[in-house]
């Protein structure tokens, strides 16, 4: 096997152990999920979810993130067709909607908190915020990640590693894309019906 | 003011920390003074740099893997003399006044979570590293650099474990921490912390281990290996791996909602704001009984090779053993409540998990007989490796029965909790898991030293542990059936226990000898080993992992094998095919890297700060740890090259070497 044969075949590793791994995130997510079913009506006689969520809010927020989980497609397929300008353009938007999405999520929180109704709260505060922090948390990591890959993009002109890499952060956007879907529905959309 | 900057320094750190009873005072400074002597001793033999290059910075899975065994043997040690003070204080009944109540809980809480999380984690990932690469005719795994990180993470969670013994104190809330005893109402200080973040840190690394090794055994094996052509130790390893995908998000999650709440003050399992613990008790079970699995499950697999191998057989019934695997792993996955039939679930609810864990039973038995047909007309050799598995397949399959009889519920309302319990899982995880390390210790020792382990010491070895093992836990069962429940300090001498208590106490002294024996084993046969050396095949084993050299060379196989059949190595040796002039090919192998190690340091910084609520060190952990895997990650030259003019002359050097010996 040659260098360059042998290299198409870490690849093919990389992508299968990044599945996996997601995969494994995704039991995590899970198990945040069953922990908030099973606290939904602890409310401990504060407000629970219908009388908490701003729905056309979270509503835009979800436009936000499934808008970004197309745009970071486009970037890629730009970037596997060796488009350069497409692809950073595209990039750059997947980027500064990630950005919003974060901050109208901490600003949904801050509200949240400012009214007294902080994670501490209740059973059933504790585990929405916990749920929906995580994937703002792994939002951020994307976003953390996207930079250093735009910086390589950059910097090494489209190397093949990069552009594997790339795709595997096109992966991680879509399946949190997915775990919002579910966040949405189950959290928000349910645990928002009185 | 003061107080407030030492405060925001330090978060609840203060000198008095440091103070601690005489017992575990001692520990800590014999702790602290072996470590002073190690790096005394390696500044002075100049030891540094071999240390780093050689060991410290290695992504090769064979010095991993002895890493792992060296952890795992230190804190079996630590996990041991745990037990010998349980021992001693229920022998005799408090009245040496070895220790407070309160420091009697926080050793059962130490003594389980380490020989659990470090003992038996630590030597199923030792042997994965050592084995699984070179039986699928691998060279390496599949992604190197995680698997540093992974062993680092193991020993950075085992720092932490320890580092209770030094300053603060250690949980006095068992091994699994239910809540409401574990929350901060009525555990304010660290030792909850402690354990939280020592399990969660070496649970990340197990998952990221199970990753890398399940791609591993997906992706990297010889060419013709079949997954039905695999040894049965591979599928064991993969159905382990999937079990630790399955199971350690759930870990990471509860660990992370019990630390919520004790840092942040939410409210998941309080007794307050509707907070729910049996919430808790349910989540750690559905990681923890298939983590019972995740070790055991590779010890079934040693054994199966050591069983074929000295058998002179091959495994009796293949299919139905893989089948029995894969069912006991998706069975594991359905029994969790029967750790806890007394919470009050309902008759139907229990009756349905008392069910399904007597079903488990069926494929455990289906490869209980399969070992013991492989036996059946074989020409057995009663080598060490097979002395621990005899003892093995006996003290298991009692183990085994007590546990069906606990799969009844009604039943178990009786021996909920009692020392019955606390014999039936030690029968399981000493005679299963740790019996399953020593046997795969001695089996291939030879292959990663190049000289065999002296055979008289491991047979008294063997016998000290399986005389003493049944003295230590026998007695537990029937006292459980008297009524004794576990982790009681002291108890009415009326009852009349002590004396039960006793022979359990000398049974522990008994495993010590065999301990005593098997360390005795290893030095003695390190002195003697050029009187024994072991040849690449001393057992004339089966599997793929006996057709390298012993040691085998950094790249293991010089050229791939190619598979056509199970037993690809015994089927080699069956058809005597004359091995044409290899041809060599350059290949690539994985340099080495300090940024595991540093990635260690930074997370135990993140984590110890977090334990102690020093905010900032924390975010400065954070930060490095974060910093330092992207500057790794942006290395473009992983690997180096190893020509295939290299390897040829290596090659021809050992050829050489080993006519010389035979001269």
């Amino acid at each position: 096997m040659t260098r360059a044969e042998e290299e198409v075949v870490i690849h093919e590793r990389k992508t299968l152990g990044f599945w996996i791994y997601l995969m494994t995130d995704c039991v995590l997510f899970a198990a945040l999920f069953a922990t908030f079913a099973v606290l939904k009506n602890a409310t401990a006689g504060a407000h629970g979810g219908p009388e908490l969520f701003d729905l056309p809010f979270v509503l835009i927020e979800t436009i936000i993130l499934l808008t970004s989980s197309f745009t970071i497609g486009m970037a890629l397929l730009g970037s596997v067709r060796g488009y350069k300008k497409q692809t950073f353009i595209w990039l750059f938007v997947t980027f500064a909607l990630g950005i919003v999405f974060l901050s109208m999520e901490l600003y949904e929180f801050m509200v949240l908190i400012s009214e007294g109704y902080g994670p501490q709260r209740s059973a059933f505060l504790s585990s929405y915020f916990t749920l929906v922090a995580t994937h703002g948390i792994h939002i951020a990591i994307g976003l953390l990640w996207m930079a250093v890959v735009i910086v390589r993009l950059w910097r090494h002109n489209f190397k093949k590693t990069d552009i594997n890499r790339l795709a595997l952060l096109g992966l991680f956007w879509h399946f949190l894309d997915i775990i919002w879907i579910f966040i949405f529905s189950f959290v928000y959309l349910i645990g928002g019906m009185a | 003011m003061f107080e407030s900057i030492q405060q925001i320094v330090f978060g609840r750190l203060t000198f008095e920390d440091f103070i601690h009873e005489p017992i575990m005072a001692g520990a800590g400074i014999g702790m602290v003074g072996a470590l002073f002597a190690v790096i005394i001793g390696l500044t002075f033999f100049k030891k540094w740099k071999w240390l780093w290059h050689n060991w410290i910075t290695a992504l090769d899975p064979k010095k991993i893997g002895i890493m792992y065994l060296i952890v795992a043997a230190i804190m079996l040690f630590r996990g041991l003399a745990d037990a010998l003070l349980l021992r001693a204080q229920q022998a005799t009944n408090g009245s040496a006044e070895l220790l407070n109540s309160d420091h009697f809980q926080q050793i059962f809480s130490a003594h389980g979570s380490i020989m659990i999380f470090f003992v038996g984690m630590g030597v199923i990932f030792g042997i994965f590293n050592l084995i699984v690469p070179s039986q699928i005719g691998s060279r390496d795994v599949a992604f190197p650099f995680l698997n540093s990180v992974s062993f680092w993470l193991f020993a950075v969670g085992m720092i932490l474990i320890n580092m209770p013994m030094v300053v603060g104190e250690f949980s006095n809330a068992g091994w699994l921490a239910y809540p409401p005893l574990s929350g901060l109402e009525y555990n304010p200080g660290v030792g909850v912390d402690y354990w939280i973040w020592a399990l969660q840190i070496s649970g990340i690394g197990s998952l990221l281990s199970g990753i890398n090794f399940f791609t591993t055994i997906i992706k990297m094996r010889a060419p013709g290996m079949t997954l039905m052509k695999m040894p049965i130790f591979t599928w064991s390893v993969l159905m382990s791996t999937s079990l630790i995908m399955f199971a350690f998000p759930i870990l990471t999650v509860t660990l992370g909602l019990l630390a919520l709440d004790r840092t942040l003050g939410m409210h998941f399992f309080t007794t307050m704001a509707g907070g729910n613990p049996m919430m808790y008790i349910n989540l750690i079970w559905a990681w923890g009984h298939p983590e019972v699995y995740i070790l055991v499950l590779p010890a079934f697999g040693i054994f199966s090779e050591v069983v074929a191998t000295f058998s002179k057989k091959r495994i009796f019934g293949y299919t139905s053993m893989v089948i029995a695997l894969v069912a006991i792993a998706f069975l594991s996955f359905t029994v969790w409540l029967h750790h806890f039939f007394t919470m009050g679930a309902g008759a139907d609810v229990n009756t349905l998990f008392g069910i399904m864990t007597m079903v488990i039973a069926i494929p455990t038995g289906v490869k209980v007989f399969n070992w013991i047909f492989t036996m059946y007309r074989g020409r057995v050799d009663f080598k060490t490796p097979m002395l621990w598995f005899m003892g093995f397949i006996v003290t298991f399959t009692l183990g085994g029965l007590a546990g069906v009889m606990m799969s009844v519920p009604a039943v178990d309302f009786q021996f909920h909790n009692s020392l019955f319990l606390v014999a039936h899982f030690h029968t399981m995880i000493v005679g299963g898991v740790l019996f399953g390390a020593f046997a795969g210790f001695a089996y291939w020792f030879p292959k990663f030293t190049g000289f065999m382990l002296n055979e008289r010491l491991g047979r008294y070895a063997f016998w000290f542990w399986i005389v003493g093992f049944l003295l230590a836990f026998v007695p537990l069962y029937i006292l459980g059936f008297m009524g004794a429940t576990r982790r009681l300090d002291h108890y009415d001498p009326s009852l009349g226990w002590q004396g039960l208590f006793i022979v359990a106490g000398i049974g522990v002294m008994l495993i010590c000898v065999g301990v005593f024996f098997q360390l005795l084993q290893i030095v003695y046969s390190v002195i003697k080993r050029k009187e024994n050396p072991a040849g690449s095949d001393p057992w004339d084993a089966r599997t793929l992992e006996w057709a390298t050299n012993s040691p085998p060379a950094e790249y293991v196989f010089a050229t791939i094998p190619t598979v056509t059949t199970r037993d690809a190595f015994w089927e080699m040796k069956q058809t005597k095919k004359k091995p044409t002039e290899p041809e060599y090919e350059d290949i690539w192998l994985p340099k080495n890297s300090g940024a595991g190690i540093i990635i260690g340091l930074f997370v135990l910084i993140f984590s110890g700060a977090i334990v102690w609520h020093m905010w900032w060190l924390a975010v400065l952990g954070l930060l490095g740890a974060i910093v330092t895997t992207i500057i790794k990650l942006s290395d473009d030259e992983p690997d180096y090259k190893l020509t295939a003019a290299k390897i040829a002359k290596h090659e021809l050097k050992l050829k050489l070497k080993l006519q010389e010996k035979t001269v």
